[in-house]
């Protein structure tokens, strides 16, 4: 195992709120990525799993304050604020952002609008970056013909495509995906997914795959995290987060999701998550949990590790508080 | 089954187009009148107690095909006929008595309810719409009964809230609340879970299949195979303004006999990361409607198009070895 | 209040309504909310209702009658008369505060027919679109084409001058910005998924637009009813700047009238002439910090996404307390 080429280390992130107070969104998030390593981060609305990536990148709101140490290649993003992130961004980490196929600028054409990162970012200009753009529509699978089209003159899975080539514009070593085929069809979805994992083989990239859908992640993703409530609830071998989840809001997501052999029952977890603007006592997935026992509603649980290379944050992996009760 | 063995709601042939519109250029120019074929001969029955699944990609015509059914937007040809009677074409008194069997509910759940009405005021509307309920205690019963009916008990908490309070599960079992207050035979639910969170999308799920058995029929809309090999008793995919396979949903999605379902169910993820995956990913996306191809519509993208193939427009039939009620529209099938 | 419940199995129904996410209740509809937030809206509101109230309370404020003489034609300032005296000898502090109940009157009776006329053809475009929309908006932009004070001065000088016809004559030039801003918020409105939802069911059109889509569109109305009256009080004062107000009322365009009519600027009588143009000025000021406020509060505003500005802050880790 080589050097990590992503760690990030206790990231907590706050943002204020209108009326007054603060909402804890990320709540001290650890993981570490090798490179060319294909990584899930899985969670539903409002876990914190976009704020976490948005964090990597220096993309917050001026209401939001950070905690933690982010480093890339040894370097820590965070430690000065902007002016230690902006060297990297784009140039060695990138992001796919969530509904980028719709955030294209209408009236530009789009080979100048994944030019102009490389542009901005001294990668290169004129001729050669026309040249780059074109070999890199082509890798996306857009012939390279169609880089002075304009957005409204692709489909929804080539805009995507589109915005792919433009995060890798700057060749980075890392790509934050946030819900890269949420409005896509099922065979574009396939088909961006494949692209994804050609492209981390072939230029050795490192993914960050952040979404709500577990069979994405159970197809693409070796190694992912389950985050709930602005925490990482599990983390490890996603064969092992299914076969042998060590967390029950893992196991329960697992059991919620329908699947097409259709043949176990799907459940629902009742209840709805925890609001993050106060402190929450204990467990914060308690209430709709069907194992608590004792120390659940009072004790935090901390992440333990249950195997190698697998951590979970439940009472019920630690054999000390097990048999105290 | 109704009384006489008649399926609740039977579709023929239907065809629904739009025109493309030219502009002042196009039409002086006499170029030609460009249509689209968004649903371009549909046939299918739904029995009471049924759930049928209309499952396709964008494209597809599956959401026209609702629309069509119920009467949001008018058809070009074919019959729709409901409780046995022929609703293509009724408007006036008729048209609002289907109104009130035929209801739907929508997939945004953030947007289907009017922000300013409370839950009380949004599941009575139905019934002040049709005039029914009289005095103001019975529609309140009947609301409550909706609510109830719906899984939000007790009924009373919810009365009085408005939508933004509410998360977006509740919020969608309002809605449902609102279609089932004036006692539908059949609801038309347009991707009803696809804009919630996974894990309250059984709980919605389950209540639609509770109904169900209730004796509704619910006709689905949905891209969402998974979903529909849980929930569904049939399905129909669509492809292009047809359908191409139909039939009992676990054999359908077992035993794919359409080479389009065969290659849409290899690509649909599976939770378990050791399932096999030998995914047909199909080149391209699906054409545009305007321009549909020619013989069958699916043949450009087919891994097992034959010459015959461009020709010939194969008719929905059963294949050889398939169960009863499964049909497919493939010449290889 | 985060209750901690023990096993799910007890937990409620799958509706539970236990954490219903944070959603603040709206008290007393969205304007008010406005007006409590936004300092431009307070000022302008309270002057207004200020000058409301002055209008109202007139014949007790003012310290003499409006016809009343009490010293020389334009006498200066004094103690006795703060404001001078006009050229018929009259207070002009007493004519200041019984002139608002023309201008308030006129201003806001012709900005209310504006909004009436205005909201329904917006509302009925916006609504029905297809040629009713093409129609209506035929004849709104007649109307906005034709230049505002020589149309004013024609059908004044035709219908007569009192004060009927010059509410109505401004209502009838000054509906046309209502009109079009309603149409555009009306057309919005009506593809909304709960609209739709309505039409499925089969609800009249008279019903949604009266239940569902005009709700969502008074606040705007209002907004822009509110900068209406300022307007409309400029183009009172206009007219009875023209001579075309009605000669038996008092108003401040009148009075502004007056003084150029006698000369005011010959003896320098500056109390004759700035004190009403400043009363105008500072209603139609007032007017339109409460009108831009309403507008600026409803317009989605652009909010500074996670995308836009990357200052956010540093802090230190948060010690681990003992869990």
């Amino acid at each position: 195992m080589s050097a990590p080429v992503l760690e990030v280390q206790g990231l907590h992130v706050w943002f204020e709120l209108e009326r007054g107070g603060e909402l804890h969104a990320v709540q001290g998030v650890d993981f570490s990525l090798q490179p060319g390593e294909r990584f899930g981060l899985v969670g539903e609305s409002g876990c914190g799993k976009t704020t976490t990536i948005l964090a990597l990148m220096g993309l917050l709101p001026p209401s939001a304050s950070v905690a933690g140490r982010v480093l890339l290649d040894g370097e820590d993003l965070l430690a000065r604020g902007e002016e230690t992130v902006s060297p990297h961004r784009w140039t060695d980490i990138a992001m796919v952002f969530q509904g980028a196929m719709n955030a294209f600028n209408p009236v530009k054409r789009i080979g100048d609008q994944i030019a102009e990162p490389m542009k901005l970012h001294g990668v290169s200009d004129g001729r050669a970056a026309r040249q780059h753009v074109g070999e890199l529509l082509e890798r996306v699978g857009i012939p390279a013909t169609r880089t002075s089209s304009f957005p409204h003159e692709f489909s929804g899975g080539m805009r995507q495509r589109a915005a792919i080539a433009m995060a890798l514009a700057c060749e980075p070593k890392v790509l934050l995906a946030d819900e890269p085929t949420t409005a896509l069809d099922v065979m574009v979805q396939a088909q961006i997914l494949q692209l994804l994992v050609e492209l981390a083989d072939d230029f050795d990239l490192t993914l960050v795959l952040v979404t709500h859908d577990l069979p994405i992640v159970a197809q693409v993703c070796p190694r992912a995290a389950v985050m709930y409530a602005g925490e990482i609830v599990e983390i490890g071998m996603t064969d092992t987060l299914y076969h042998d989840p060590r967390h029950p809001y893992a196991r329960l997501l697992f059991a919620a999701t329908p699947d097409l052999s259709g043949d176990s029952e799907v459940v629902s977890i009742p209840g709805t998550p925890p609001r993050l603007d106060r402190e929450i006592a204990g467990c914060p997935f308690a209430p709709r949990c069907d194992r608590t026992f004792a120390p659940c509603g009072t004790v935090k649980p901390r992440l333990l590790t249950t195997g190698p290379g697998h951590a979970a944050a439940c009472h019920l992996n630690d054999p000390a508080l097990k048999a105290a009760s | 089954m109704s009384v006489n063995g008649t399926p609740l709601l039977e579709v023929e042939n239907l065809v629904t187009h739009f025109p493309v519109p030219r502009g002042v250029v196009g039409a002086m120019s006499g170029k030609p009148k460009r249509v689209v074929r968004a649903v371009d001969g549909v046939s299918f029955a739904l029995r009471e107690g049924e759930m049928l699944a209309l499952v396709g990609e964008s494209g597809s015509g599956k959401t026209t095909t609702a629309q069509t059914i119920l009467r949001l937007v008018k058809p070009e040809s074919g019959t729709v006929r409901f409780e046995g009677e022929d609703i293509s074409s009724v408007s006036g008194r008729r048209l609002r008595a289907l109104r009130h069997r035929v209801q739907l509910i929508f997939q945004d759940p953030y947007e289907s309810l009017d922000p300013r009405f409370r839950v009380q005021a949004t599941i009575e509307e139905p019934l002040l719409v049709h005039g029914e309920g009289g005095r103001r205690a019975e529609r309140e019963e009947r609301v409550r009964d909706a609510l109830t009916r719906a899984g939000l008990t007790p009924p009373e908490l919810y009365l009085d809230r408005y939508p933004h309070e509410l998360s977006g599960g509740q919020r969608q079992r309002v809605a449902i609340a609102a279609s089932l207050v004036l006692d539908p035979k059949l609801l038309v639910a347009d991707e009803p879970v696809s804009m919630l969170d996974v894990s309250i999308r059984a709980g919605i799920l389950a209540l639609l299949d509770d109904l169900r058995r209730g004796g509704l029929a619910i006709l689905m809309i949905t891209h969402d195979l998974s979903t529909v090999a849980h929930f569904a008793d049939r399905i129909a995919v669509m492809y292009l303004g047809r359908i191409v396979e139909e039939g009992p949903a676990r054999e359908v999605i077992a035993e794919p006999r359409h080479p389009y379902t065969r290659a849409l169910v290899s690509v649909v993820p599976r939770r378990d990361p050791r399932a096999a995956a030998d995914a047909q990913i199909l080149r391209g996306e699906t054409p545009n409607p305007v321009a549909i191809p020619p013989g069958c519509r699916f043949h450009p993208r087919c891994p097992i198009a034959i010459p015959e193939c461009k020709t010939i427009d194969p008719e929905l039939r059963a294949p050889a070895g398939a169960r009863a009620g499964h049909l497919a529209a493939c010449i290889r099938a | 209040m985060s209750t901690v419940a023990s096993a799910a199995g007890a937990a409620g129904a799958p509706g539970d309504p236990g954490d219903i996410p944070q959603a603040r209740r709206r008290r007393g509809g969205v304007v008010w909310s406005i007006l409590r937030s936004r300092p431009q809206a307070a000022i302008g509101g309270g002057v207004i209702l200020l000058t409301i109230l002055v209008a109202v309370f007139a014949p007790f404020i003012a310290p003499y009658g409006p016809r009343e003489k009490v010293g020389p034609p334009f006498a200066p300032p004094s103690s006795e008369f703060p404001l001078g005296l006009d050229d018929g000898g009259i207070d002009m502090l007493s004519l200041i505060i019984y002139g608002s109940r023309v201008s308030l009157i006129v201003g806001f009776a012709a900005a209310a027919v504006a909004m009436l006329i205005g909201g329904t053809i917006g509302i009925l475009a916006g609504y029905f679109g297809g040629k009713s929309d093409v129609a209506l908006m035929r004849v709104t932009d007649y109307f906005l084409v034709i230049p505002d004070v020589p149309l004013m001065i024609v059908i004044a000088a035709i219908w007569g001058r009192s004060l009927t016809n010059i509410i109505i004559i401004i209502g009838v030039i000054y509906w046309t910005g209502t009109a079009r801003i309603i149409r555009a918020q009306v057309k919005s409105v009506r593809e909304r998924v709960y609209v739709r939802r309505a039409q499925a069911l089969g609800a009249s059109d008279s019903r949604i637009i009266f239940r569902h889509v005009l709700p969502q569109v008074a606040p705007l109305l209002v907004a822009n009813t509110v900068l209406t009256v300022a307007v409309a009080i400029f183009a009172e004062t206009a007219l009875a700047f023209l001579g075309l107000g009605d000669p038996s009322l008092i108003s401040w365009g009148r009075l502004i009238e007056n003084a150029f009519v006698s000369n005011a600027i010959s003896v320098d009588a500056w109390w004759a002439i700035a004190p009403p143009g400043i009363a105008v000025a500072v209603v139609i000021l007032a007017c339109t910090l409460l009108g831009t406020a309403i507008e600026d509060a409803l317009n989605p505003r652009l909010r500074v996404g996670h995308l836009s500005v990357r200052r956010f802050r540093l802090r230190p880790m948060p010690s681990k307390e003992a869990s």
